[in-house]
């Protein structure tokens, strides 16, 4: 009985971490591709969407429903704001788009800490009760996490497959040079990129944090586990990032299920996988060598 | 007596004709000046202190300097390098009762074991993918120091360290003494034949092996050495503190010597150095502002990165200097001809 318990709690645990990780990572990797930023900052919005949906519902006393929507919007503009005015000015000086995008971090969180203090926080479930499989109280809020997780991956996979800004995007990502010379506006799909991206990390943050607890410090630990499913999965690559997300969110829930003190060691044992990997595969699981870029 | 007097007029020679001439070497002198007489001018305990770290910080990022800046290899886990050294030589000093001057050199050297041990899987790898990577590194050490609390005293860390010195004032010559030391050193390592090398790993590693150099060797001894210096600020900071704690491991460890080395400007040595001494006092003095005072830093980081992407340091310099175009010798800017070819500057 108590093995299948931990079974179907690592299952919970780890499909509802992977889906999120997969979402962060999917935006991170976006643009990454396209405009060769490395966002630190991807999951700082992430955090502010969650501040964003608890201002709506307990200050403002709306539904979370309503919270939600307004958090993917202001999070999104927010994104698109901080990438017109302060990254793409120096985006040709790739150290000081990290720096900025670190600094930028750094703000958000500082500005969350005094608007809302230091304080933990939570946010009321979209919907309440829960299920009892095998005894395991299933929560009708996860069980909704995981499928809206898996509705905006599909959305966001004919956005990119299907449509012809999608395929700007992919141009985009595969040579700048060349997909400039087809008449495609490289500087606008870089912005609408940066604004999918963040609207995909504010909506991963809006779905997830009536799981979690706020609090200004939550973008560190999905930062760290983000960038190392893009490594894992292949920098630029969907397919990698999405079989990289599941397979370091179920590490990290059998790391924190089945071995006493695991919690602490959850971020090494995924970290070490993500390095070994590499020992074997350096360019990751499903990443493509390119041509030395000179 | 009158050898005394050859050297004085050799003194002043070289000062009159080498170092009053360029704005940037006048700054230097300041500088030096500066560091020597601070404890003259204050006795104030608490800025002693601060410029204590300051100079232990300056150490560890022009050693972030000599590995990311010069050969490229973007390193995201510069804790590691700090937190090893600091918890080696805690652990050294407490346990084996080695007194400062031999467990600070000896946790440097597992510092650069570290380095060695991070160095080979990390050659494969280059850009992204590396700087993705070595962030991982302290991170899984840090899971390891909270899983084995009796070991490295987990969230508490170990304290009951010796100290350096008694007064603040010896530690504070000590640790200016081994900044100036160390930063010499590293800058005379880049100016060698093997900064050389490490220039041009950056800029084009297939070039470099194609010269039939074997580019492994100088990433590892980049890798290596950067972790000696590293680890040797490390040690003197668990020493100066008497405490190492998680705090040096920690991530945001790692992001701020990137972004002290990013805004002084890298693949200069000077450049962090520099924005060491501008940045930490910084965050000092704004702590009167307690509640916004990361707001602030962040803030002042993002005004000057928009307006000097290529660091700060680099930016004065073309400001106050200007290069001869026929003899490459650096001229102050109020100059109209070269002050040693008499070529027109323009």
């Amino acid at each position: 009985m108590y093995w299948g318990h931990m079974v179907l709690d690592i299952i919970i645990s780890g499909l509802i971490s992977g889906s999120v990780y997969a979402l962060l990572a999917i935006g991170f990797s976006l643009i990454f591709g396209v405009a060769r930023i490395v966002n630190i900052a991807h999951t700082a919005f992430y955090m502010v969407a969650g501040y964003c949906i608890y201002y709506t519902t307990h200050e403002m006393g709306f539904h979370p429903v309503w919270g939600m929507f307004a958090a993917v919007i202001v999070v999104t503009g927010l994104g698109m704001i901080c990438y017109r005015f302060l990254i793409n000015p120096i985006r040709e000086h790739e150290g000081a788009v990290l720096i900025a995008t670190i600094a930028l971090a750094m703000a958000l969180q500082e500005i969350m800490t005094i608007m809302f203090t230091g304080t933990y926080l939570s946010v009321p479930s979209l919907v309440k009760g829960y299920l009892v499989i095998l005894g395991v109280k299933v929560f009708y809020q996860q069980l909704l996490t995981f499928i809206a997780a898996l509705v905006a991956l599909g959305v966001l996979w004919a956005l990119l497959m299907k449509t012809r800004l999608g395929l700007a995007i992919r141009s985009t990502a595969q040579d700048k040079e060349v997909a400039n010379l087809m008449g495609i506006n490289e500087a606008r799909v870089a912005m609408i990129t940066m604004g999918i991206s963040v609207g995909l990390a504010s909506f991963t943050g809006a779905i997830v944090v009536p799981l979690t607890i706020l609090d200004p410090l939550m973008w560190m630990h999905p930062l760290i586990m983000m960038m190392a499913v893009v490594v894992l999965g292949g920098l630029g690559s969907l397919k990698g990032s999405f079989i990289g997300a599941y397979i370091l969110g179920f590490a990290e829930a059998i790391v924190v299920f089945a071995i006493p003190a695991g919690a602490f060691l959850k971020g090494s044992a995924a970290l070490s996988i993500m390095i070994l990997v590499l020992i074997i595969r350096p360019e990751g699981l499903f990443g493509v060598t390119f041509e030395e870029e000179r | 007596m009158e050898l005394i007097v050859f050297y004085l007029r050799k003194l002043v020679t070289i000062i009159m004709n080498e170092v009053i001439v360029l704005p940037s070497r006048v700054v230097v002198v300041v500088f030096f000046l500066f560091l020597l007489f601070l404890p003259v001018f204050t006795s104030n305990q608490y800025t002693l202190r601060i410029f204590t770290l300051t100079c232990i910080f300056a150490i560890l990022a022009a050693s972030w300097d000599l590995l990311s800046g010069f050969t490229g290899q973007m390193n995201f886990g510069h804790a590691l390098f700090f937190g090893v050294g600091a918890y080696s030589a805690a652990m050294i000093n407490l346990h084996a009762h080695i007194p400062p001057w031999g467990s600070i050199p000896l946790g440097a050297l597992v510092a650069v074991l570290a380095g060695l041990i991070i160095g080979i899987p990390c050659l494969r790898l280059r850009g992204t993918y590396l700087a993705l990577t070595t962030l991982a590194f302290p991170i899984i050490l840090m899971g390891l120091v909270f899983a084995f609390p009796d070991l490295t005293g987990g969230e508490l860390g170990i304290s009951g360290i010796e100290r350096i010195t008694n007064s603040r004032v010896a530690n504070y010559y000590i640790a200016a003494g081994l900044m100036f030391g160390l930063c010499t050193i590293m800058w005379k390592i880049t100016d060698s034949n093997t900064g050389i090398i490490f220039h041009a790993i950056r800029e084009d590693e297939l070039a470099v092996r194609a010269s039939g150099i074997n580019t492994t060797r100088y990433k590892l001894m980049a890798f290596c050495l950067s972790g000696f210096f590293a680890g040797i600020a490390g040690g003197l900071y668990a020493h100066f503190m008497r405490i190492a704690g998680p705090s040096t491991l920690e991530v945001s460890m790692s992001f701020l010597v990137v972004i002290w080395a990013v805004f002084g400007g890298v693949a200069t040595i000077y450049g962090p150095v520099g924005a060491v001494f501008i940045l930490f006092p910084l965050l000092e003095f704004l702590r009167f502002w307690q509640e916004y005072r990361t707001l602030m830093f962040a803030c002042v980081l993002i005004v000057i990165l928009l307006y000097m992407p290529d660091g700060l340091f680099p930016w004065l310099r073309d400001k106050i200097e200007t290069e001869c175009p026929r003899c490459k010798i650096r001229n102050i800017s109020s100059r109209t001809t070269c002050r040693v070819c008499t070529a027109r500057l323009d």
